[in-house]
């Protein structure tokens, strides 16, 4: 905005390196000042990922937690998006069905969890249940916002070309919304991130949030604690970047507005 | 077939659309907008015809009930005698180029009405079609990085490869600079010679209506009704600065009751 | 005569969603009845729920102590965000600075901050204000930077065009181009702080509608409680989330159309 100045080539890499520095040294000496023997410096963390990474139990919770994503997302996916193409498709159903939706929504995942455990009992399964009630309903919503959105002239011109109402939806609806679906999923995908998270904090043993609580609990890890936090932002941040590559792909960027 | 036989084009399809006392009455929120008035209006086989008139009159109505998206208020539209009552391929309407599909190229975009044809038939009828409204090279290209021109090249050219009876345009030169839009008047007659369909074309630019048609149907503002048919009895290539035309255009000018003088 | 069908079908347009309410609620009922272990409650069994726990005086106490945590957590978040996001993202080298930053935190749950939070805060209502002022946080400053990122240029062009200082530049054309965009993302936060604090308070304090569900479930099963605890908590969600809408559509804050 402050475009006085044209930024050169090298600033978008030394800004933040900088940026980033200033905070470790920053984090450091707090810690030495503050003479706590608690709180991790950087230093530590960083020695606390190298030993959870050398006894192998880092990579089994990654997966672990990446698995239980993979389910919760994949079946909020199969089982939102058409639901959403439909209620945006039929602004009658969806007058209907969305004063229920919206009641719903705004309970957290976490507070089903005793719901969870009677359907599904402890483990797994409630975990993949809780993920997919935290993902199910922002798909649903972006399903039905992209198509409602859809201009009318695309569905003009569709049927004006003989399409029937299903060759319309599939043809011309269905690409129109994609880009907005699109956000949507990878909303939805970060949220399942933050709710796969919290559910291994209460209902499950293993996977990273799993390995936050245990670390504090057996022994006052905390260096442990924080590698789990900050291995838990990388790789939230690598499946956000994962999906924003979608949105290049040729047949949708249309949709996307990217920085030239 | 190569690609420089020409595609066959079946002839020409008695097109005789006829618009029958024709009413249109809007209502929204209790309240009744009256659009059309008793309009009466015959469309013949191959003629191209432009409705005329100040924004907001009514035109873009009458042309949105002529493909079928509207159904009139009172009075019939026909078709053949057939009555319209629906959207048909067989009359294709053109939007401005916003009408063009983002996610399709060039080539997607043409080929959009043709899915009940054998591929190698409809590849040659979309390579025809590029050609003919001078897109070659860009087949693949994605109508964003398109030119509006372009885009609007792009739209007709969708328009004609699945071979309506009748073309309906609105305002479809209306988003483009004053060049251009010059440009694509030629254009658009260069096709229509080749490729006789029935054309229905909607504007208020009075010089874009008599350089272009056969008849112009003047209208009025809302409630809409028509004021007068002009006959354009000049051959094309029409001469802008012939006195015939500046006779006809003036008429109109006068008919609608603009000043002469800037 | 024309009037009189109209208003009829209109009526029976507005009650469809209500039919639909009902016989899902029918159907819970029926299904409660022929379960096995009679553990979770039909709506009657919820509507003792909720008037058992008006009876107790819970339902008050709890729902004032989730609605102050929100607050309290929800202001700070905002009062310190958005200043400093503005801040960020007019200035374009600290926004890259920061950028790196910001997208590895946001992805981490703020539960997973339920260890440091209690070492720094202890149990208790403090722990549970800075866990939603966490999840608030980057969530609010990247609608900052985005919202300022986004002002068109001829708007600031023409302010500095007619010769603005840049202290009347930021008041007179950052601020209003921003607050619409703003709004939006002021309402999506305090959902995330309304989740947040159920979730919160589950693990981490003892009041409050979340500790309400996990607490009836493990002092007797109360299911009934936490069914009532999870509608009241969808409910209450839904208030906010109308009371932030409405307060985009007053007058002075309409000049931009805010989306769904």
């Amino acid at each position: 905005m402050n475009s006085l100045s044209k930024p050169r080539k090298w600033e978008p890499f030394f800004w933040p390196i900088l940026a980033s520095a200033l905070l470790l040294v920053l984090w450091h000496y707090s810690v030495v000042w503050s003479g706590t023997r608690v709180f991790p410096s950087p230093r530590e963390v960083v020695k606390g990922i190298g030993e959870l990474a050398r006894h192998h139990v880092l990579w089994r919770d990654i997966v672990d937690s990446l698995r239980r994503v993979a389910a919760g997302f994949g079946t909020a996916v199969i089982l939102g998006v058409p639901l959403g193409l439909t209620l945006g498709w039929y602004p009658a159903a969806n007058q209907v069905v969305n004063p229920v939706m919206q009641a719903l929504r705004p309970i957290s995942p976490i507070a089903w969890i005793p719901v969870a455990i009677i359907f599904f009992g402890v483990g797994d399964r409630a975990a993949m249940f809780l993920i997919f009630l935290g993902a199910f309903f922002p798909i649903v919503l972006a399903c039905i916002s992209g198509v409602s959105n859809v201009p009318s002239v695309f569905r003009r011109a569709g049927r004006n070309f003989g399409l029937t109402p299903p060759q319309l939806l599939a043809k011309v609806l269905l690409p129109a919304a994609l880009p907005q679906i699109l956000i949507g999923l990878r909303i939805a995908l970060g949220i399942a991130w933050l709710v796969v998270v919290a559910a291994e904090m209460i209902a499950v043993d293993s996977g990273l949030g799993y390995l936050v609580i245990d670390s504090r609990n057996s022994g006052k890890r905390y260096d442990l604690v924080v590698a789990a936090i900050l291995m838990i932002g990388v790789i939230g941040l690598a499946l956000d970047l994962a999906f924003r590559r979608l949105e290049k792909l040729r047949s949708v960027r249309w949709g996307f507005r990217f920085e030239s | 077939m190569s690609l420089t036989q020409p595609v066959p084009v079946p002839a020409a399809v008695t097109t005789k659309l006829s618009v029958e006392h024709v009413g249109m009455i809007f209502e929204r929120d209790g309240k009744s907008t009256h659009v059309l008035n008793d309009i009466n209006l015959e469309v013949d086989t191959g003629e191209f015809v432009c409705l005329l008139g100040p924004s907001g009159c009514g035109k873009t109505t009458l042309l949105n009930a002529m493909a079928g998206f509207l159904s009139p208020t009172s009075g019939e539209i026909k078709v053949n005698g057939e009555v319209v009552r629906k959207p048909d391929p067989r009359r294709i309407f053109v939007f401005q180029e916003r009408g063009v599909f983002p996610w399709l190229t060039v080539e997607g975009n043409i080929g959009f009405g043709l899915s009940k044809l054998a591929r190698a038939e409809r590849d040659e009828r979309i390579a025809h079609y590029v050609k003919m409204v001078g897109l070659e090279g860009f087949e693949k290209t994605y109508p964003q990085e398109l030119s509006g021109g372009m885009k609007q090249r792009l739209e007709v050219a969708r328009a004609l490869a699945v071979n309506p009876d009748m073309l309906l345009l609105d305002e479809p030169f209306g988003a483009l600079d004053s060049i251009t839009r010059l440009i694509m008047r030629k254009e658009l007659l260069r096709i229509w010679d080749a490729e006789r369909k029935t054309i229905a074309f909607v504007t208020h630019d009075i010089d874009e209506a008599v350089q272009l048609a056969d008849r112009v149907v003047v209208m009025s503002a809302r409630p809409a009704t028509i004021q007068q048919i002009v006959n354009i009895d000049i051959a094309h290539p029409r001469d802008i600065s012939s006195p015939r035309y500046l006779e006809l255009r003036d008429g109109i000018f006068r008919q609608i009751g603009l000043a002469h003088k800037v | 005569m024309q009037d009189e069908t109209t208003a009829k079908t209109k009526l029976r347009i507005r009650l469809r969603p209500i039919a639909f309410i009902a016989v899902l609620l029918v159907l819970w009922e029926i299904a409660t009845r022929r379960q096995l272990n009679h553990l979770l409650p039909g709506p009657w069994g919820v509507m003792g729920g909720i008037a058992d726990l008006v009876r107790h005086g819970l339902l008050l106490k709890y729902v004032v102590a989730s609605l102050f945590r929100v607050t309290w957590g929800f202001v700070l978040a905002v009062v310190l965000a958005i200043p400093l996001g503005l801040a960020v993202g007019w200035f374009r080298r600290t926004e890259m600075a920061l950028n790196p930053i910001l997208q590895i935190l946001r992805p981490i749950s703020p539960l997973a901050w339920i260890p440091i939070a209690i070492l720094w805060f202890g149990v208790g209502d403090l722990a549970a204000i800075f866990l939603i002022f966490v999840g608030c946080f980057f969530p609010l400053m990247l609608t900052a930077i985005n919202a300022v990122r986004n002002i068109p240029a001829v708007y600031v062009n023409a302010g500095r065009n007619l010769g603005l200082s840049s202290a009347a530049l930021v008041y007179r054309v950052l601020y209003p181009a921003v607050v619409p965009s703003l709004l939006v993302g002021l309402r999506i936060t305090l959902g995330i702080a309304w989740l947040v604090v159920v979730a919160a308070e589950m693990i981490a304090v003892s009041s409050g509608l979340g500790f309400l569900i996990v607490d009836a479930r493990n002092a007797g099963n109360r299911y009934d409680l936490v069914l009532a605890g999870m509608l009241i908590i969808g409910v209450i969600g839904l208030l906010l989330d109308m009371g932030m809408r409405s307060l985009e559509k007053v007058k002075s804050f309409r000049w931009s159309y805010s989306e769904d």
